[in-house]
């Protein structure tokens, strides 16, 4: 009787998981979607999944696009690769999405891509890092500036004030990595020489040695902090206690009123580059983006009632021109709505202005990054 | 029946769902969620070995998968390595680390050792995760492909990769139950057991004690890393998750789940912790209650696990 047993008890549960698993039910125009919405990227996934959520209940509310309804299919990752990629499977074999806005971090993005450029799905990704569209795969394109775009904002900002000698001190955390890297990468196209170089772990609490030795460097004009999180506050703070009397700039990646909270007046006076959307009512009447990124707040914020964040506009800008694309071409075939991504131009988002080409799968140029500098607790615009 | 032992019945039903599974498939993405319960169904194999027979906890088991998954990314790029062999180094380094760390920490018991082996899991987390310059830090690096299907379509035939995986990972999971029962019939194997039950009953009667426990450690560490070999190749893509913490508990909490000591129900318990967040992505915000509520719910119900608790129901039912 044992084999009998053990079978049956085996085929029970596995059927059981098969006939839960077929529940698909076909529907208009499918977008699929896997976001971090859980887990240690759910800063980055959680307004992503709200902003598309939103959106798809507009745009339906409005009738669509070309007259049919758009269908979001999201799935949780976690920021698990492994999870991204059998979510991605899901979503071309099971689903059968036509387009992917999605991908919260640069690892889940990486291990999905193969499986959308195998089916032909195109793909925009929210995750950071310049490997996803350099060099250009025909099915992938990206919403959010590059960290090095961040770098070359800075230098930019930089020559203007004069400075050309710098240290960096750059968290070791997946964010900050990346930027430094990037960043020693493209100090000599800025004239830019690095003098000091040092790191710290994302769980430290105390940066004055690192800064210390900064500090001493010789002819040292100003300094940069690629990293995220606390880390870069307690620099700050240390910076300021230490009373280093030259420039401190920050990255795009604590671009947030959380950042100004936490440093406290230490703040005064740091620099750094970030998306419109943070300084939305500071920006002129006649600045472009000024309507989109009002318009995205607001709706936001009445919807979700949180506060904006740069990560819900990187979802923003994908969907907004996946369903672009979507109406020029016309079609709800996946090769024809890649065609018309690739072919965006003037497109304006929360990002800045896209114009993407064969060769150019993000679109977007140093203009999209705005300087700010904290002045009385505030992020200002620098002109 | 009663010639046939659970060994050949073990084989035999896995064989049988391996082969019809593929049936009731829709889609290939079916494949690829049976791929993956094969693979982690395996290196819940290992834990079988190491939990079920031997009677130690490991927190720390997702450490050697990361080695067997990182051996197929860097061994490649580095030394020039054939992916296949790529498999084997990772094992061979994950076996000869358990056996040289199992030294030292298998001398502890029950919460010391467990806290001892997550924290090895941990640190291999962390050398993954730091050093960036080799592995690609948290952003993950890619996987050079097996070959395997380019090869096939010399031949004509074309095979998505989840199905070619479901294959592969399927026989890699037969062979692997197949030595993990036939160590259990064997004299190791009852040395194992007896380990479990009482450590000084084992040494009264001759069983080196350390050299067991050793033994298991390292057999479920090769288990761990040729999973997650399997993992990096069949992904083409890896990041330090696949040697997380979370890992860990999910392959110890699959091999509870189904059964400590039951071969099939590593095989349960990988297929409810992997099909299961599949079924339960409709409920959206209650995913994470509902697993977790099921998973409460056979712990108190079917307390030996899945498989054991279910087949003693069946035959005390059975006529």
């Amino acid at each position: 009787m044992r084999l009998t047993n053990l079978s049956r008890a085996m085929t029970l549960t596995l059927g059981a998981a098969v006939a839960a698993l077929a529940l698909p039910a076909q529907a208009d125009i499918k977008i699929g979607s896997s976001l971090a919405q859980t887990g240690p990227a759910s800063f980055l996934g959680d307004p992503e999944a709200k902003t598309l959520k939103m959106l798809v209940e507009e745009l339906n509310a409005n009738g669509g696009v070309n007259g049919e309804m758009i269908e979001l299919v999201m799935y949780d990752d976690g920021a698990d690769a492994n999870k991204a990629r059998t979510f991605a499977t899901r979503m071309v074999e099971d689903d059968e999405v036509v387009a992917v806005v999605g991908g919260s971090s640069t690892g889940a993005t990486m291990a999905m891509i193969p499986v959308f450029e195998e089916a032909g799905i195109p793909f925009i990704s929210l995750a950071g890092a310049v490997v996803i569209i350099d060099p250009v795969r025909k099915w992938v394109f990206k919403t959010p500036h590059t960290d090095r775009m961040a770098c070359g904002k800075i230098y930019e900002d930089m020559n203007k004030r004069g400075i050309s000698k710098i240290g960096i001190i750059g968290g070791t955390g997946g964010f900050g990595k990346s930027m430094h890297g990037q960043c020693v990468d493209v100090a000599p196209d800025y004239g830019i020489e690095i003098v000091a170089q040092e790191t710290y772990g994302p769980k430290d609490a105390d940066m004055t040695p690192q800064l210390t030795k900064i500090a001493g460097a010789e002819g040292l004009q100003a300094v940069l902090n690629p990293g995220f999180g606390q880390g870069p506050a307690i620099v700050t703070r240390n910076y300021a206690q230490l009373g280093i009397d030259v420039p401190l700039y920050q990255s795009h990646g604590v671009a947030s009123k959380s950042f100004i909270d936490l440093a406290g007046d230490a703040a005064e006076g740091v620099r750094l580059p970030a998306s419109a959307l943070l300084v939305a009512d500071k920006l002129p009447d006649s600045d472009p983006q000024k309507s989109v990124v009002v318009g995205y707040r607001d709706a936001y914020m009445a919807a979700t009632g949180d506060s904006v964040s740069t990560f819900g506009g990187h979802a923003y800008d994908g969907f907004k021109m996946v369903i672009a694309a979507i109406e020029r071409a016309g079609s709800s075939d996946p090769a024809a709505i890649r065609d018309e991504i690739e072919k965006t131009t003037g497109f304006i988002g929360t990002a800045g202005e896209v114009n993407m080409s064969a060769d150019d799968h993000l679109g977007l140029d140093l203009t999209a990054f705005r300087m700010l500098e904290v002045k009385n607790g505030e992020w200002t615009l620098v002109e | 029946m009663n010639g046939i032992s659970v060994r050949t019945a073990t084989l035999l039903a896995l064989a049988v769902i391996i082969l019809l599974a593929p049936v009731l498939f829709p889609s290939s993405f079916y494949y690829r969620v049976g791929a993956l319960i094969f693979i982690n169904g395996l290196a819940a194999m290992g834990l079988v070995v190491l939990v079920g027979y031997a009677g130690q906890v490991s927190l720390g088991h997702a450490g050697f998968s990361g080695i067997g998954a990182y051996a197929c990314a860097l061994g490649p790029v580095h030394l020039g390595l054939p992916p296949l062999v790529c498999v084997a180094l990772g094992a061979a380094v994950s076996g000869l680390l358990a056996f040289l760390v199992g030294r030292p920490i298998l001398r502890l018991k029950a919460h010391y050792l467990a806290v001892a082996t997550l924290g090895l899991g941990i640190l291999i987390y962390m050398v993954i995760n730091n050093e960036g310059w080799l592995t690609g830090g948290p952003d993950g690096m890619t996987v050079p492909s097996l070959g395997v299907r380019s090869l096939l379509k010399g031949y004509g035939i074309k095979v998505t990769s989840s199905e070619m995986w479901y294959w592969i990972s399927g026989v890699v999971l037969l062979a692997g139950a197949f030595v993990a029962l036939n160590l259990h019939n064997s004299p190791a194997g009852r040395a194992l057991r007896s380990l479990h039950d009482s450590e000084v009953a084992a040494s009264t009667i001759g069983i080196d004690v350390a050299r067991m426990k050793l033994t298991a450690f390292v057999i479920s560490a090769v288990y761990a890393s040729v999973a997650g070999s399997q993992v990096a190749l069949m992904n083409r893509f890896v990041t330090p998750d696949v040697a997380g913490f979370m890992h860990s508990v999910e392959l110890l909490t699959m091999t509870v789940l189904g059964g400590a000591a039951s071969v099939l129900g590593a095989v349960v318990g990988a297929t409810i912790l992997t099909a299961l967040p599949q079924v339960l992505t409709v409920f959206e915000d209650f995913e994470h209650v509902l697993l977790g509520l099921i998973m409460m719910l056979v712990m108190i119900f079917l307390r030996e696990g899945l498989v054991p608790s279910l087949a003693r129901r069946m035959r005390r039912s059975a006529p």
